[in-house]
């Protein structure tokens, strides 16, 4: 079967900062896929040479089976886009907004019908610029939805959104997954890579740092749980004692926060504890969580996904 | 490839709904010209010939026959004092424009400041009048012919040029606003991701200005005739193709304004330079011919220059479109060379 995007070496630096670097990836039609990265990772420099709005200085871009340079007309009906932080012209109403995308495709759905979708047909005669966040994001997404796409590309979908909306998005992209169609998108909330994407790339540098369906990712870091200790201030660094604590399978500090990969939480935290009262550590919190994304990313680079 | 001309008229319903969706732009479109016109108009009106006060001294018989004497001509109110020091002060404060005192039969004196221009000519027609009444013959017989025609006024001069004022500032500061505005809320880079053609796109533009200027043009126009009576020699048809070639041009330059900037602030300094020279040279509000004749050449080329002058003359002496295409000639060029520049090195995210 055609993968749905295949890039192959894909690199693109912005005078000396290499954005991609040397980036391999293969997405297989009808799943969700995500990038999933901190700010400054190279999600968005990637997601845009896919759109080919961008070109990368090196490496081979193929979306279903077809490439931009050969192919460019065909491959805009076939894909649908939502760029972060569009603004659509606040004059024009709701229908009018996306009638006008309607317009641009040879073939597509009934803007009406898209609106309904994405839960804004009572707004469809309000002018744009009186939307909320959350409803302007789903504005963005009917736009991309009107031409009917094989493959949707949403950057930062959620971005800035309260839970409630992005809660509606995400029924939206789930909507569109069932109907057997791809997504690709890119996020910095594990959350929601989790929740909405069947495979996610962990992006770090310009680089595919791990690869796999959530579970797997979690589980390649190997703990049931995970132990964050907060330290007080000027409590002292990262003990070297942590890990020859049994059941303490890896140690991680961010700023002053202890992550503790552990195996059993029951059988562990008597060590981990015992070790806190010898060696005197100042401990303002201690919290147990099983483990997440965020675990995944802090273990393969030793910060958080939101640091940026 | 959508449905041929579909995404092009949606386009260019979407140019006019956003531009009168803006009440102020809506404003300075159509309300300003007719405001500056009406202002223009009333201040350089024409004037009832102006009646000059001249003061009279004294009540003795020979001002009896002065007063009798320039009773016979309507320029002038004649006002009379009991005696000369009395008239003095009322040339002083500017209540009269002449003084004239009597001195003895048929003999005057003429107190005047020849500095005012309005006294110089009263001294001359006073002075016609008193001779002719003492007896004076004139050798030649001169007959006199008023001519106060329509189209030679100055609101017949101003309004093609306002007219012409209004289709560049539409043209260019229409397109070149809402391309920077869509530039700089990535709409432009939104839009590339889509079928849409980028010819299509940019081509909106002058094509809802076309659009625009029936209404624009036609509201300064039938203003211009309601209110001053201007005249419209020329056929409406030539006009309205002269009109949609200068849309059209302002409609590229303004293309060329915005196709770099990602500010406003920034577009607005570069329309302000391309409009500056052409509010100043081309000759709206006079005659650009008062320059010298060294910068001609160049204030020939400007296209509002040849629009201006190609509207006067199918307005004001009734060209047809062979006696224009001149100027049209030059619009041409510079419609070409916007577009093509414009397109050029146009940025599109």
């Amino acid at each position: 079967m055609t993968p749905a995007l295949r890039l192959t070496g894909l690199h693109k630096a912005y005078k000396d900062i290499r954005a991609v670097d040397g980036l391999d990836l293969e997405v297989r039609p009808g799943e969700c896929f995500g990038l999933l990265g901190p700010n400054g990772a190279g999600k968005t420099t990637t997601i845009e040479i896919c759109e080919g709005l961008l070109t990368p200085d090196e490496g081979v871009v193929e979306l279903l089976g077809l490439r931009w340079k050969t192919d460019r007309a065909a491959l805009r009906e076939r894909i649908g886009v939502s760029l972060q932080e569009t603004q659509f012209s606040d004059k024009l109403t709701v229908l009018e907004t996306v009638r006008l995308f309607r317009s641009f495709y040879a073939a597509g759905e009934e803007p009406g019908a898209v609106l309904e979708r994405v839960q804004l047909t009572e707004k469809a005669r309000a002018r744009v610029g009186q939307l909320s966040g959350g409803q302007k994001q789903r504005l963005a997404v009917a736009c991309a939805l009107v031409g009917t796409p094989e493959l949707l590309f949403l950057d930062e979908p959620t971005t800035g959104l309260d839970p409630q909306s992005r809660r509606q998005l995400w029924d939206l992209v789930e909507g569109f997954r069932a109907q057997g169609r791809t997504v690709i998108l890119t996020t910095h909330y594990m959350e929601e890579a989790e929740r909405l994407c069947d495979r996610v790339a962990v992006v770090d540098r310009g680089k595919v740092i791990a690869l796999g369906t959530p579970r797997e990712l979690i589980a390649s870091i190997g703990a049931d749980q995970v132990i964050e200790l907060v330290l007080s201030d000027g409590a002292p660094g990262l003990s070297p004692t942590w890990t020859g604590i049994p059941g303490v399978l890896g140690a991680a500090r961010v700023d002053a926060v202890i992550t503790l990969r552990v195996a059993q939480l029951h059988a562990t935290l008597p060590g981990v504890l015992a070790a806190i009262e010898r060696d005197r550590i100042g401990i303002e919190e201690l919290r147990t969580h099983a483990p997440t994304l965020e675990d995944v990313f802090v273990s393969l680079t030793g910060r958080h996904l939101r640091d940026g | 490839m959508a449905e041929f001309g579909r995404s092009i008229r949606a386009l260019v319903a979407v140019r006019l709904k956003e531009f009168f969706r803006e009440p102020e732009a809506v404003f300075w479109t159509y309300g300003f010209p007719i405001v500056l016109a009406l202002g223009l108009g009333i201040a350089f009106r024409d004037k009832p010939v102006e009646q000059v006060t001249v003061g009279l001294a004294e009540w003795a018989a020979p001002a009896e026959v002065a007063a009798a004497a320039l009773a016979g001509d309507s320029t002038f109110l004649v006002s009379r004092y009991r005696d000369s020091s009395a008239a003095a002060h009322a040339l002083r404060t500017g209540k009269v424009a002449l003084v004239v005192i009597p001195r003895g039969a048929a003999e005057y004196a003429y107190r005047f400041d020849d500095t005012r221009p309005e006294a110089a000519v009263a001294r001359l027609r006073v002075d016609d009048l008193l001779q002719r009444a003492a007896g004076r013959q004139d050798p030649a017989p001169v007959r006199e012919e008023i001519v106060r025609e329509r189209g030679s006024r100055y609101i017949d001069f101003l309004l093609p040029g306002l007219v012409a004022l209004n289709l560049m500032g539409s043209g260019v500061w229409g397109t070149g606003f809402s391309i920077v505005d869509a530039r700089r809320r990535k709409l432009l880079k939104r839009l590339l991701a889509t079928p849409m053609s980028r010819a299509e796109y940019l081509a909106s533009f002058p094509l809802a200005q076309l659009l625009l200027l029936v209404v624009e043009v036609g509201t300064i126009l039938a203003f211009g005739v309601l209110a001053f009576d201007v005249p419209v020699r020329g056929s409406l048809v030539a006009l309205g193709i002269v009109c949609g070639f200068g849309s059209l041009t302002f409609g590229a330059l303004g293309l060329l304004a915005a196709a770099r900037p990602t500010t406003i602030e920034g577009a607005s300094g570069l329309m302000n330079l391309m409009l500056m020279p052409m509010w100043v040279l081309s000759g709206v509000f006079f005659s650009s011919a008062r320059f010298p004749e060294l910068v001609q050449p160049v204030i020939q080329a400007l296209p509002l220059t040849v629009l201006v002058d190609a509207l006067r003359l199918i307005m004001l002496e009734g060209a047809s479109l062979a006696g224009v295409t001149g100027q049209l000639a030059v619009m041409a060029a510079w419609l070409v060379v916007g577009f093509v520049v414009a397109l050029r090195i146009f940025r599109w995210q």
